[in-house]
Formats: structure tokens, C-alpha cells, sequence
């Protein structure tokens, strides 16, 4: 810092220039601050380079192949998550489908007046509490209350509406029924949390704004506040769809673990993170290889995910909100 | 008033030369337990600029957003008296406020456009509405009238957000006027303003009158002049401990300015208190 205007210009001022060990503390806190954001992104490039450099024989053997394969032999040597890949969309949007749903009704049960503000905290918490639930509580849950739960709707379902694609099979067990709905209820939280935020920003004005023009409650809701928090929902969506796609225990213990294609709700199927959490633990060399380019392929697909997610989220403030 | 009275004062009852579109009758209205303006009789001259001027805290603003029940969404609030809009008291047990809210619109102090383009803000009361008719010629009269066509027929698709203050105000004047409601209220429209936007929305309110009946609270004396018909003013009574507003005088705006006929006008439009 130069030495201008170190002196007032007037006697008569109590004001004075920051001392340099202001100016220092100033420095030492921006590199700090600095040095944290760099290190977050060396970490995410050390990850992937390390998976990638894992992953480098199995990507130049199998290459393309790997992704549209679908079968996982170790003893052919046969690679291929098409399977994986698929279980691992599906499941994930079917949870979001109702997490989403859910998640968002909540939001404006909780943010619109229809309870008292107290009580409204107390449910938010409770939801919350949601997200502090291992996931292998989850799983077990599912195996024991959720499975034979479900059972017998979808006997009923599969047997009345068998030529409906979902309902094609029967369930007998674990599948992507049980999987996708405890999906759901573990990524509830972090879409109501984040939607519930988004509603609560949204200014008293605009609510005046609604009302005075004279809609009605519901009115108000789906055409004002809907649309005036739909930046901050779509976060939320994306946020949770996002751990929809990473979350392994649960799902390796609901799914089934069984490679096939199907568009059957109850039958069992696999995601690239439950085939990386069941097969690790007694994979050999060439395996471990062919692993870790499955888990190239899931960090893609969830890099994918967040770049249009967000991509959209950012459309949608340009469009409504004019930023 | 004199400083003395002890008997409660009560401003003499203003009875305009012109048809009555609201006769608001203000007994008591109450936020919880806390008085917050008594006895005020207000009645709304058709196709009039009605201003309410006054110091804050007096009440105006309750009084303004009483007569479209805004204030129905402040749970405590309490309202005594009546609101006789054609012959009808909109505070009876079977009116829904909603209704009454689409008959008698509202511009607030702050501009609320919602978040959506431009166009769908204007249309946004009569697709409300079920309108049927030619949206996009409605639309395009509102901003017309609002004064805002001119800047903004290029952009209709922007969103309302993205406009500067003055044509944001102006925005939502177009919203509330498209369904060309009977009544308009607003309240200090033009607090946020510039002076040049300021000017275009007074412009705008004389204008406006000649289709709708507009009722104004406003903080600046000089837009009381330049633009209302009529003026009520509010102060606020703190002798009892309390901060209750109520209706001091109301006449024709020449009137209140130049002849006021109680002390306490004379002393507000002098300038000489709060």
C-alpha cells in the first residue's frame, strides 16, 4: 500500500486510516480464504485422477464397450454397467418423482400459513431428522418393514395390471420398487429443506401482490409463490437427485443386485454404486480395474447431472427473475 | 380540537357533492389488543382522487388496506365498523375477500411486480379472471395507460423483474388496472420513486380517474395538491398512552390546505409538527 492519505487531512477528524496490521490481517484472511477454495479443487482433481489412473487398463481394454455392455462376468472377462447404468437412472428418478412431489408439498405446507409458525419449525426438524438416519438403518427398514409392506400391492398390481410395463413382474424380494421408495424418503429432507428456504426468501410483498389482486389461496400458491420460488426448488431437485444417484448402502441392500434392463418396478436390478460396494470387497486385480471405471462412469453421469441442472436453474432466473 | 377536551374528538362527517363508491365507516380497527385507528368516516368519491395524508403512524395505510381487506392476511387484525361498497358492507359474514380484492385493486409502496415476463404480469388478472376476450389488446391498453407501452413493446417476454423502479411501479399499476377494476387504491405509490417517475404516476393518477375511482396515501403534501380531489387527514392520538390513529378533517383538497378548519390540520400542511 502506497503511503497517500496516511495523515486526515483535518486535525479536527477522529477518523483515521487502518493501521497496516489491519491491512496484514486483511491479506493473511484472503489467502487463507483463497488457499481453502484451491484446495478443494486439487482435492477433486486428485480424486479423479487417481480413479482415472485406477481406471486406465480397464478403459483401454473395454473402452466404449464398457458402457453398453450388460454383462459383468469376472471369470469371462466380460465388463459392461449398461445394467447399472440404467438401474442407476431409474431408481434415482422415480425417487425423485416422489421425493420431488413430497418434498415440495411439504415446502408449502410448512411455509403458507397453514400451520402456526411454531409448529411449522417443529415439522421441519422432524423432517430433518430424516437426513440423520444412517442409510444401512435405511436398508434394514426396507428388508423389514418396507418389503413385506409392499408385497401385497404389488402381487395386486402385477396381477390386475400385468400389461403395463412397470407392473411386468412380480415381486419377490428385494427390486426397484423398495429401492426407489426409501431413495425417496432419504432424499425428502434435502428437497424440502432447500424448497422451504426457497419459499420462506420469497418477499411479503409479493405475497401482498397475489392476494391483492385477489386470488385465492391456492391461486396464490401455484401461480405466485410456485413459480416466484422455482430457481430455488429446481436447486433442491437437482441437490437431491444428485444424492439419489451416489447413495449406495441402502440401495445395495434393497435392490436386488441383478443385472438386468427392465422397466419393472419390481424387479430386481442394480446401480453402478451398489455393484461398486458389493463387488469391492473380494475383487482382484482385474476387477478392481474394471470397478473404477465404473466409478468414472458415475462420476460423469452425476457431473452431468449437475452442469444441466444447473444450467437450468440458471435459464429459469434469467426468464423469471430477469438475472 | 382544543388540548383540553376531554370528550373524544370526532371529525365532522365530509359529505362529497358526487355519487359515494365506498362509505367506510371506520368504528374501531385493532391489531390484537392495540387500538389502532378509531372513528373515521371516509367516504370515496366516484371518479375522484381521494388522498389521505397524515403523520406515520396515523392510520392511513390501515385504513386504505381496509377497504379491500388486505388486511385479512395479518392475523390479528380486527375490524369494527363497515365498509358500504355499492349499498353493500364488504366486512359482512358471507362477502369472501377474495372478491372483493378482484372489484377494488391495489398498487403498494414498494413495486411487486411478480416473477414472470412482462406480459404475464399485465395478464395475470385476466387470465385470473377467465378473461376471454383479446388478451393481447387488454395488455397492450393496460401498459398503454400505465405509460410504460412505449418502453417496453419490445420486451413483453422480459421478465418484470429486470425493469428499473420507476417502470416497475408502473408495471404493477398496469397489472392492477388490466382487469380495470372499480377501484384503485395506493398506497404511497411513489415512495420509491425518483422525481421523474413520480411525476409520470401522478400524471398517470389523473388520468386514471377518468375511468376509475382511485383512493391515494401518500406522505408528500405537495402530491396531496397536485393530484387529489379530495384529502383526508389522519393524525395519531398518544394521550392515552396508546398510538391511535383517527380521521382529523376531511374536505375538498383546496380546502384542507388553504382554509383547514382544525388546529391540528392547520399546524400539519404549515409544516409546523412531525
Amino acid at each position: 500500500m502506497a503511503k497517500i492519505l496516511q495523515q486526515p487531512g483535518s486535525s479536527s477528524t477522529i477518523t483515521r486510516a487502518p493501521s497496516s496490521g489491519e491491512f496484514l490481517g486483511d491479506s493473511i484472511f484472503r489467502a487463507v480464504a483463497y488457499s481453502c477454495a484451491m484446495l478443494i479443487i486439487l482435492l477433486v482433481a486428485f480424486i479423479l485422477w487417481q480413479i482415472g489412473k485406477e481406471a486406465m487398463p480397464a478403459v483401454g481394454e473395454h473402452g466404449l464397450g464398457f458402457w453398453t455392455g450388460t454383462t459383468w462376468d469376472v471369470n469371462k472377462g466380460q465388463f459392461g454397467v449398461l445394467p447399472e447404468i440404467w438401474g442407476t437412472l431409474y431408481s434415482s428418478l422415480l425417487a425423485l418423482m416422489l421425493g420431488g412431489i413430497f418434498g415440495i408439498s411439504i415446502a408449502i405446507f410448512l411455509t403458507q400459513d397453514f400451520i402456526h409458525d411454531r409448529l411449522a419449525t417443529v415439522f421441519r426438524t422432524v423432517v430433518e431428522l430424516l437426513a440423520a438416519i444412517p442409510s444401512v438403518v435405511y436398508g434394514l427398514w426396507g428388508i423389514y418393514v418396507l418389503i413385506p409392506l409392499i408385497r401385497p400391492v404389488a402381487q395386486w398390481l402385477h396381477e390386475h395390471f400385468s400389461w403395463f410395463p412397470p407392473f411386468g413382474t412380480d415381486l419377490s424380494g428385494p427390486g426397484m420398487a423398495p429401492a426407489a421408495l426409501v431413495l425417496a424418503i432419504m432424499i425428502l429432507p434435502t428437497v424440502a429443506a432447500i424448497s422451504v428456504d426457497a419459499f420462506r426468501r420469497i418477499p411479503y410483498k409479493v405475497k401482498e401482490a397475489a392476494y391483492g389482486m385477489g386470488t385465492t389461496k391456492w391461486e396464490a400458491i401455484l401461480k405466485v409463490m410456485l413459480p416466484t420460488a422455482s430457481s430455488g426448488i429446481l436447486a433442491a431437485l437437482v441437490l437431491g437427485f444428485g444424492r439419489a444417484l451416489g447413495e449406495t448402502m441402502a440401495l445395495a441392500m434393497l435392490i436386488g443386485n441383478s443385472n438386468q434392463i427392465s422397466l419393472s418396478l419390481f424387479s430386481p436390478a442394480n446401480t453402478l454404486a451398489s455393484l461398486l460396494a458389493s463387488s469391492f470387497p473380494e475383487a482382484g486385480p482385474v476387477e478392481v480395474q474394471a470397478l473404477m471405471y465404473a466409478a468414472l462412469v458415475l462420476l460423469l453421469i452425476t457431473f452431468i447431472v449437475n452442469v444441466v441442472g444447473l444450467g437450468v436453474q440458471q435459464y429459469t432466473m434469467r426468464k423469471f427473475e430477469g438475472k | 380540537m382544543s388540548a383540553t377536551a376531554e370528550a373524544v374528538f370526532v371529525a365532522e362527517p365530509f359529505a362529497p357533492a358526487g355519487d359515494v363508491v365506498i362509505d367506510c365507516n371506520v368504528e374501531k380497527i385493532f391489531y390484537g389488543d392495540f387500538l389502532a385507528v378509531r372513528d373515521s368516516v371516509v367516504p370515496i368519491e366516484k371518479n375522484k382522487i381521494t388522498g389521505f395524508i397524515g403523520p406515520s403512524g396515523c392510520g392511513k395505510s390501515t385504513v386504505l388496506r381496509s377497504l379491500n381487506r388486505m388486511n385479512d392476511l395479518i392475523n390479528v387484525f380486527r375490524f369494527e365498523g363497515s365498509v358500504m361498497y355499492h349499498g353493500q358492507d364488504i366486512y359482512a359474514k358471507k362477502v369472501d375477500p377474495v372478491v372483493v380484492r378482484r372489484y377494488i385493486g391495489m398498487v403498494f409502496q414498494q413495486p411487486n411486480p411478480f416473477s414472470m415476463s412482462i406480459y404475464d404480469n399485465v395478464a395475470f388478472g385476466l387470465r385470473l379472471n377467465k378473461f376471454k376476450g383479446d388478451i393481447d389488446a387488454k395488455v397492450q391498453k393496460a401498459l398503454e395507460r400505465a405509460a410504460l407501452w412505449k418502453e417496453v413493446k419490445d420486451k413483453l417476454k422480459n421478465s418484470g423483474l429486470s425493469l428499473s423502479g420507476g417502470q416497475q411501479q408502473r408495471l404493477c399499476i398496469a397489472r392492477a388496472i388490466a382487469t380495470e377494476p372499480d377501484v384503485l387504491l395506493m398506497d404511497e405509490p411513489c415512495s420509491a420513486l425518483d422525481p421523474i417517475a413520480t411525476r409520470q404516476v401522478e400524471e398517470l393518477m389523473l388520468e386514471l380517474k377518468k375511468r376509475f375511482t382511485v383512493a391515494l396515501v401518500t406522505h408528500n403534501m405537495q402530491q396531496a395538491t397536485r393530484v387529489a380531489d379530495t384529502t383526508a387527514f389522519f393524525s395519531v392520538d398518544i394521550s392515552r398512552g396508546g398510538r391511535t390513529g383517527y380521521l382529523v378533517e376531511m374536505a375538498p383538497t383546496q380546502q384542507v390546505f388553504e382554509d383547514p378548519q382544525e388546529q391540528l390540520t392547520r399546524e400539519y400542511v404549515r409544516g409546523e409538527f412531525s
